[in-house]
This record gives C-alpha cells, sequence and structure tokens, in this order.
C-alpha cells in the first residue's frame, strides 16, 4: 500500500516527512472552554483554525525515516502523541500537512480482537479476520490448520464465540492476529496473552512474528520491552519528535526526564 | 476485497435475527400483513377493485422500503463503523458495499411476497417484468451513492440521521405509493417533481405489467447523474477526513 508519492531516500520503507496532524473538537466550540483548556496538561497543543474551531494539534512537524531491520520504539508520555503517530503510519488519518510514505504490506496490531462477531463460530472469524488483514480466501485456508492447531480450542471452534472463555477468546484472537507474515508492523503497546499454560508457546510464537518484520514500530510504556525488542528509539514530545536515538540513550534520557 | 465486504454483510444480517425462530423472514411476515391491511382498508377508501389496488400497493411498499433504507440507514454507515476505521485502513467503499449487500438480502426476502400476491391474484406481468432488472440495478446504484453521501455528512454533523428520519416518513405520504398517480389529476407536478416517484416506477410498472415511460426514465438518468456528481465530488473532497469526524 503506498499512500503518497514514490521519492523514497535510500532505502526507507517507512517515511514521514513533516507531518502534522490536528483533531477538530466539534463539541466544544466554546471561548471560554478553549481558554481554560488552553496550553494545560501533557498533551498535544490546543488551537484554534481558520474557522475559530477549536483543534488538537495531536503532531506536529514530525519527520522521520525507517529502512529494514530497524526496531523501533516510540516513548512518551500519555497523549505524547504516539498513537496518533501510529495511525498515520497505518494510512489512517491521513495528515493534514506533509506526507507519508511506506513501502510494503502494512500491519497494525492495534487491537486484535477488532472484527471478532460474537455470533459466528471460530472458523468463520478466522476468516473474517484474515479477510479484513487483506489476505485471500486461498492464504487463509491454507494457513487455517496451523492456526487451528495453535489455537487448541479444538470442537470449540464450532460453536459461536460469544460462548468463548476470555482465555479461549485470548488464543482465538491471538493466534489469527500472529499467523501472517508481516511486513512492516505497527503495535501499540505489546500484545499479552492468555493464562500461563499460554503464555510460553505464546511468547515463542510472538517473538517469530516481530522478528519477520521488515520493521517495527512499537509504543510502549514498558521500558523493558521497549529495550529488550527494540535497537532505535523516537522520543515523542507533545506531538513533536523530542529525540531520536539508540533505545538505551532514549529510554534513560526519557526516565531522567521523567523524575525530574 | 468483495468477499469481506459480502462476508460482513451477511454477518450483519445474521447478527439481527441469530436465535430467532423466522429469521429475516419476520420484516417478510410483518410486510405481508401491512399489504393485506393497507391494501383491503384503501382499496375500499378509493373504491378501487382490490384485485388491481393491491398489487400496485405491494410492490410499491416493496420498492420504497428498499429504497428508503438506503436513506435511514446511511446515518450509521461511518459512525457504525468507527472500531474498524480507526483501527485499520480498509478503502471506504467496502462500507458502502456491505450495507447495500445486506440492505439488498433482506430485500430479496421481502420479495416473496410480490409472488404471493401474482398467484393469489391470478396475474402474470409477461415478459416486460424483465425490465425491472435495470430499473433495480439504478435504484440500487442510486442508494449506494446516498448512503455513501449521508454517511459523510452525519458522521461529521450528527443531527442528519434524524433530520432524515422526519422527511423519509413524509415523502411516504407524498409519494405515489399508497395511492395512485392518476389521482392527482391536474395537479400531477406532485408526482412528476417527485425523484422518489421515477424511481420507484421504473421498478414498479414493470412488474405490474406495463412500461415505464420515457419521462421516468429520463428522471431517473438525471437523478443518477447529480447524485453522481455531487456524491462523487463530496467524496473526493472529503474522504481523507472520514477517520477524523467518526
Amino acid at each position: 500500500m503506498q499512500i503518497a508519492g514514490n521519492t523514497f531516500t535510500d532505502e526507507a520503507l517507512l517515511e514521514l516527512e513533516k507531518v502534522s496532524i490536528s483533531f477538530p473538537i466539534y463539541h466544544g466550540g466554546s471561548r471560554s472552554l478553549k481558554k481554560s483548556l488552553l496550553f494545560r496538561g501533557s498533551g498535544g497543543q490546543l488551537a484554534s483554525d481558520a474557522n475559530q474551531r477549536i483543534t488538537v494539534e495531536a503532531l506536529r512537524d514530525v519527520s522521520l525515516s525507517f529502512r529494514a531491520g530497524d526496531r523501533v520504539a516510540l516513548v512518551g508520555s500519555n497523549g505524547a502523541g504516539k498513537t496518533t503517530l501510529l495511525r498515520a503510519m497505518a494510512g489512517i488519518y491521513e495528515p493534514v500537512a506533509g506526507v507519508v510514505r511506506t513501502r510494503g504490506r502494512i500491519s497494525p496490531m492495534f487491537d486484535i480482537s477488532l472484527g471478532i462477531d460474537g455470533e459466528v463460530n471460530g472458523y468463520d472469524n478466522i476468516r473474517l479476520r484474515g479477510l479484513i488483514l487483506g489476505l485471500t480466501s486461498q492464504e487463509i485456508e491454507e494457513q487455517m490448520p496451523s492456526i487451528v492447531a495453535f489455537t487448541e480450542l479444538g470442537d470449540y471452534l464450532d460453536i459461536p464465540v460469544r460462548t468463548y472463555s476470555s482465555g479461549m477468546m485470548t488464543r482465538l484472537t491471538f493466534a489469527i492476529a500472529t499467523c501472517f507474515a508481516p511486513e512492516i508492523l505497527l503495535m501499540d503497546e505489546w500484545i499479552v496473552a492468555g493464562d500461563a499454560g499460554f503464555l510460553s508457546k505464546a511468547q515463542h510464537r510472538i517473538e517469530s512474528f516481530v522478528e519477520s518484520a521488515n520493521v517495527l514500530v512499537l509504543a510502549s510504556h514498558s521500558p523493558d520491552i521497549c529495550k529488550r525488542w527494540c535497537n532505535k528509539a523516537v522520543w515523542m514530545d507533545k506531538g513533536q519528535v523530542r529525540a531520536t536515538g539508540t533505545v538505551d540513550e532514549m529510554i534513560d534520557a526519557y526516565t531522567v526526564d521523567k523524575a525530574l | 476485497m468483495w468477499h469481506l465486504w459480502a462476508t460482513l454483510g451477511w454477518n450483519d444480517i445474521l447478527q439481527r435475527y441469530r436465535r430467532s425462530l423466522l429469521g429475516p423472514f419476520w420484516l417478510t411476515a410483518s410486510m405481508a400483513i401491512m399489504v393485506v391491511a393497507l391494501g383491503v382498508v384503501y382499496a375500499e377508501l378509493f373504491k378501487m377493485p382490490i384485485d388491481e389496488f393491491l398489487p400496485f400497493l405491494c410492490v410499491g411498499l416493496l420498492i420504497w422500503t428498499f429504497l428508503s433504507s438506503f436513506l435511514t440507514e446511511g446515518g450509521g454507515l461511518f459512525t457504525s463503523a468507527e472500531s474498524y476505521i480507526k483501527q485499520i485502513r480498509l478503502p471506504f467503499t467496502v462500507y458502502v458495499l456491505r450495507s447495500t449487500w445486506s440492505k439488498l438480502v433482506i430485500f430479496a426476502h421481502n420479495f416473496v411476497i410480490y409472488f404471493g400476491v401474482l398467484l393469489y391474484f391470478q396475474i402474470w406481468p409477461g415478459p416486460v417484468m424483465l425490465l425491472a432488472i435495470p430499473g433495480l440495478f439504478f435504484i440500487v446504484l442510486n442508494g449506494a451513492l446516498a448512503t455513501l453521501f449521508i454517511g459523510m455528512l452525519s458522521a461529521r454533523f450528527r443531527d442528519i440521521p434524524q433530520l432524515i428520519n422526519s422527511v423519509v416518513q413524509i415523502v411516504f405520504f407524498v409519494t405515489p405509493i399508497f395511492w395512485k398517480p392518476e389521482l392527482l389529476k391536474s395537479r400531477s407536478y406532485i408526482a412528476d417533481l417527485n425523484p422518489f416517484y421515477h424511481l420507484i416506477e421504473i421498478v414498479r410498472a414493470p412488474l405490474l405489467g406495463t412500461t415505464p415511460s420515457m419521462k421516468n426514465y429520463a428522471a431517473v438518468l438525471l437523478i443518477t447523474i447529480i447524485n453522481l456528481g455531487v456524491g462523487g465530488a463530496f467524496f473526493i473532497r472529503f474522504r481523507s477526513r472520514i477517520s477524523y469526524w467518526v
């Protein structure tokens, strides 16, 4: 999927050039509200656009470029723009200014239970989820045996998933989410899966899943997970890139800054 | 891609009627009762033979129910798919085709009543009824364009669905569905200026054994062009804003 243009610098697989995103707030038109909220909190900056609407500037002038092999952690406080940045990379939000260029299939893993329909059975949910992820019916049928084996749900796959326990549901969603080969993998928080017995198996699967991606962008509040999985880091602050560097440098700098 | 919207649309129907005995035939049953009740009463009121009035009413109601569902359900097209739109980038046409498909399936369920009426009154419209197929195509095309437009507008302005619901109700009464357009006599412009009349007529006339007039076709063509132009331009201009609006 390509969002715009064809000019890649070097071998960048994912590139953002001066990307700005602002959200209009349609329900908060009053000026007093604007005044009371202006420049408060840690989040994006509030401003007003040409029509005097209040907008939240979620991203401002973000320029980033990632190539094959990059494992990038997004760090920053709540409301720093990490999720918005991921969604801009996924092509969900088209930037107000600037461009996002991508090469390769984008695999967003924001909500792994997206598209799960409680009324249909396990098999049909696997098919539906595969279709949403952009797989063809043939690819899905090829993957089916391995997904089925991984879930260990057996005959339960024949009944509607609304009858599943939450642990069973986790197995199903997790197995489907990790069954395809990602190219540019975008994750909002690390995926944690299920009960103790399933955990080590899941851990193994997610490791090989993440390793097979060309580019990983992971937003996480856990320094351990960032350090374990990433080699680079981007420090987001109030919708802007505050600094980029190796994951160790950034995590240390960010932790120090937070403690101040 | 057709696999995705077909599955989603089908699941929408399953979800609504899961575990009910009659399933989507609930709609068919209530529609059948409405046709019979209104048919008997209004045939009497208008002093018309029932074997002429009831088929007319039946076909009109079937098409109107189909057509108006595009307008009344269009408001939720994008707002109800918020979780999808904010999680993954899918072509927005997926949502349009999904809802159009499920409406077509429901229409097909209701259409059974038409055959029941044909059998009961021993009518056979003849080969002219095949003209209903291109007519239906135009209804689907215009309906899909209208849902897209309404869906976008409603995502931005949340008052639109309420507004449309009340307008649709009025349109039902001023459109020749349970009264014949001939009754207008000198004020035939009431029907002629009503786009819904022409859209209904290009399917209803063939199903009742007559050919729609050139006027009907010309009007539908004009409506389609306007719909394509306005809807298309709006979509191209504001497509990228949908995910901000929902």
